[in-house]
């Protein structure tokens, strides 16, 4: 077999020695660009070329610090590192120029060091000491942040290809399943079923064409992670898929990547021609006579192709229905071949299992959930982002530690796990250990690791309509149980939240639920009614209050509310007035004005103009 | 509305007719299909529909099946720029809904129209862009916008009002 060493020797020095330079790292993301790291990026390498600087700019993908982004990090000769966030073009080049001159952070915008060897500056946190890094593990995540993901060479050179070529080399098929097997991980993106077991049926069944599919249909609103990984280190799910096609028998692979992720299409089309190019993918893979193929498939917005069996029609060019299981897709998926099935997170995880041993996997986590896992943390927390945690950890760790509390010290309501399949979790039980099986017991579930965390201001049984609203519109109507179900059950929630609910209506949602769960065909069904359970079982006085006292405690549901002016802070301003599109707001100018309720549409716009605080909900 | 003359409509049946020779002799997958033929149109128009039906012997029905299946495509003309607005569930409680309620207004649509008469503009709420940390997030063409809040809309807009919609792809 022909070895990469030689390679990733070469590789090595020259990523190295890029480092002994100075250098500028921007995360290119979709996450900083949203926050504007595009112009920052432009604004400081126009800087550097007027200036005619000697500095490299290097593009990387997520940190995982969506909170301080955009992200700039100055890395000078013989320098720790220095991380500078909440940047905006205009002062990212002064806060450059400051660094270069007179060799000071600027204090208000760094956000750590990171020393590497380097003498550490006084009075700078270390990145590893921050609250949100400290603890982390980054492993799936390792790479992204510190590599450019468009540079298989950067990958290489950073133990990449390492697992592939182990495999070719040394184990046989059976032995890489046994490995997995034994390190007991189990799918990052829904059920958590154990990895090794799928690969193992798959290897099991017989024929001569099989198929390897990643589903990079990430849909749970609310998570991010996959997207990252493809965007930031797009060559470890390609490795993943290789090490999954050598252990099953198959010679091709298809990803399926939601249209929504642009820049992950681009960025993995790039891997995979790079990959090609150095002998990793296609033919005769490294001379070890092991052939690999990928291929892209572009989804076309259905939540529903999520569903292991409704993918692989999508990727047959047809609708995206999901069938009957069994035959599984081991024995018949894509176009009848014996197919395995995971999620991009998975796959990122083969790699580091292969290269690093089933035991030092299976040393982290709880007892059947083994390994690191990546939380997504949204919503109402200060810092949002993606943290890659130890199974295991509690829930108030990860919101209050890594991700700092709720944002404006609001008082905390929930956390969302799990998508619209899952469930919200209150503070009674926030102690809870994060692992598969601790949070099927309260309803809840792992799913793809995204959390929004709610704060008081959010309406619980605003929150069940949303995602009864969202599972109702992605119902692929296959099965009468969910679209019929999901109808009639979200009909009940906008009714509640409408003012209109009634006493008895809260026992038809229950046992609607219970229907929908137990005869719908696939997991979207059986699992949309978890997010009412949920709210149910740990807010149902919130469901009271809209049904009894025809309130809604979060001020939310707008047609339970009523604005109404506080004539002691009013000062006769007439700027509500005059933005009142329904001409609901009476008054003379200087005088404290009024708000007439029946005209009032509760559009909330002269709240956010008032700029004495006199308007209220009530 | 815009009239797009005899010519130029037929220089795009004629892309079409090449992209539909690339998929003649595989199997054939009507999703990749559609995606090509909206990326000429902007939508999918019937008349295209029938073309693909005809060239590749397919049912009109079955691509029409696919094409209504996914919330990707489109049958109506769209305008120059699209704007998506995230409703995600991270959008969601950062008040995504009153973001959109105000671009609506902004852009002067109502009742259920998504698209300006002039065409300039089309606003699609989509179920996550996956920058939930950003919440929330619209995107315009392939530019992204995190934190948004109301009053950033107009000043946002106004960018693109006075481009072209292919110098901000």
């Amino acid at each position: 077999m022909h070895s990469l060493n030689g390679l990733r020797q070469q590789f090595q020095y020259t990523f190295n020695e890029s480092h002994k330079r100075a250098r500028i790292v921007i995360g290119l993301g979709t996450c900083g660009i949203a926050a504007g790291a595009e112009k920052v990026w432009t604004a400081v390498s126009n800087y550097i070329e007027t200036q005619g600087l000697e500095i490299a700019m290097m593009a990387t993908g997520c940190v995982g610090m969506c909170y301080a982004e955009p992200l700039m990090e100055v890395h000078l000769p013989g320098e720790p590192r220095f991380i500078y966030g909440n940047l905006k073009p205009e002062n990212a080049v002064a806060i450059l120029k400051r660094h270069l001159q007179e060799g000071s952070p600027s204090p208000e915008y760094i956000v750590a060091q990171d020393p590497r060897g380097y003498e550490a500056a006084a009075n700078i946190v270390k990145l590893g000491d921050t609250p949100f890094y400290k603890e982390q593990v980054k492993n799936v995540l390792g790479r992204c942040g510190l590599i450019d993901p468009d540079q298989i060479s950067h990958y290489i050179a950073c133990h990449g290809y390492e697992a592939l070529e182990k495999v070719l080399d040394e184990m046989s098929p059976i032995k890489v399943i046994r490995e997995i097997s034994n390190s007991g991980l189990r799918g990052r993106g829904g059920g958590g079923f154990p990895t090794g077991r799928k690969w193992e049926a798959a290897y099991n069944s017989p024929g001569s064409k099989k198929y390897v599919v990643c589903n990079a249909d990430e849909g749970d609103p609310g998570a991010f992670m996959d997207r990252s990984i493809l965007e930031g280190d797009p060559h470890e799910l390609l490795e993943g898929m290789a090490i999954c096609g050598y252990a099953i028998g198959a010679d091709e692979g298809y990803i399926y990547v939601r249209a929504e992720y642009p820049l992950a299409i681009k960025r993995l089309q790039k891997a995979i021609h790079d990959a090609e190019s150095v002998g990793i993918l296609g033919d005769n893979i490294l001379d070890s006579g092991f052939n690999f193929k990928i291929h892209i498939a572009a989804g076309a917005g259905a939540f529903v192709c999520g569903e292991e069996t409704a993918l692989m029609h999508s990727i047959e060019g047809k609708r995206g229905m999901p069938r009957m299981r069994p035959p599984y897709p081991a024995q018949s998926g894509l176009w009848d071949k014996p197919t395995n099935i995971n999620n991009v997170e998975t796959y990122a995880n083969i790699p580091h299992i292969i290269r690093r041993g089933a035991d030092w996997f299976a040393g982290m986590g709880t007892g059947n959930s083994k390994g690191s896992k990546v939380f997504a943390l949204t919503g109402k927390i200060k810092r949002t982002g993606l943290a890659e945690v130890p199974i295991g950890i509690s829930l108030r760790d990860i919101v209050f530690n890594i991700g700092g509390g709720i944002q404006n010290d609001k008082g905390y309501k929930a956390v969302q796990i799990g998508g619209p399949s899952g469930g919200c979790i209150p503070e009674s039980l926030l102690d809870t250990p994060v692992d598969y099986d601790s949070l099927l017991q309260l309803g809840a579930m792992m799913g793809s690791g995204g959390l929004v965390i709610m704060d008081e201001d959010t309406c619980m049984v605003d929150v069940a309509r949303y995602f009864l609203h969202f599972t109702q519109d992605e119902s692929c109507g296959k099965c009468a149980p969910c679209r019929e179900g999901t109808m009639r059950m979200l009909q009940i929630l906008e009714k509640i939240c409408d003012g209109q609910g009634r006493p008895e209506d809260l026992d038809t949602l229950e046992s609607l639920c219970r229907v929908v769960q137990s005869t719908s065909l696939c997991g979207l069904g059986q699992s949309a009614p978890n997010p009412v359970l949920a709210t149910l079982r740990y807010f149902r006085s919130e469901y009271e209050a809209h049904i009894y006292d025809k309130k809604c405690p979060a001020g939310v549901c707008t047609n339970l509310l009523t604005y109404k002016i506080n004539a002691e802070k009013c000062k006769g301003c007439t700027l509500c007035k005059n933005v009142c599109p329904v001409d609901a707001i009476a008054g003379e100018r200087k005088q404290p004005h009024t708000i007439i309720e029946d005209m009032c549409i509760r559009c909330g716009t002269c709240i956010s103009k008032c700029t004495f605080n006199a308007i209220y909900k009530g | 509305m815009r009239n797009y003359n005899e010519n130029v409509q037929d220089m795009r049946y004629l892309t079409l007719d090449k992209i539909m020779d690339k998929y003649r002799d595989t199997t054939i997958k009507i999703i990749p299909v559609l995606q090509e033929t909206q990326e000429i149109f902007g939508y999918i128009p019937e008349k295209a529909i029938k073309a693909i039906a005809s060239t590749l012997e397919i049912p009109s029905s079955e691509i029409y099946g696919v094409a209504t299946f996914y919330g990707q495509f489109h049958l109506q003309v769209r305008g120059e720029n699209i704007i998506r607005v995230c409703t995600g569930t991270a959008c969601h409680v950062q008040g995504s809904g009153r973001i959109l309620e105000s671009i609506m207004k902004t852009l002067g649509l109502a009742d259920g129209v998504m698209t300006t008469e002039d065409l300039k503009f089309t606003v699609e709420p989509v179920a996550c862009l996956g920058a939930c940390g950003m919440a929330p997030v619209i995107m315009i063409n392939e530019d992204a916008y995190g934190r948004v809040s109301l009053n950033d809309i107009p000043e946002i807009i106004a960018r693109y009002q006075e481009k072209d919609g292919e110098e901000n792809a």
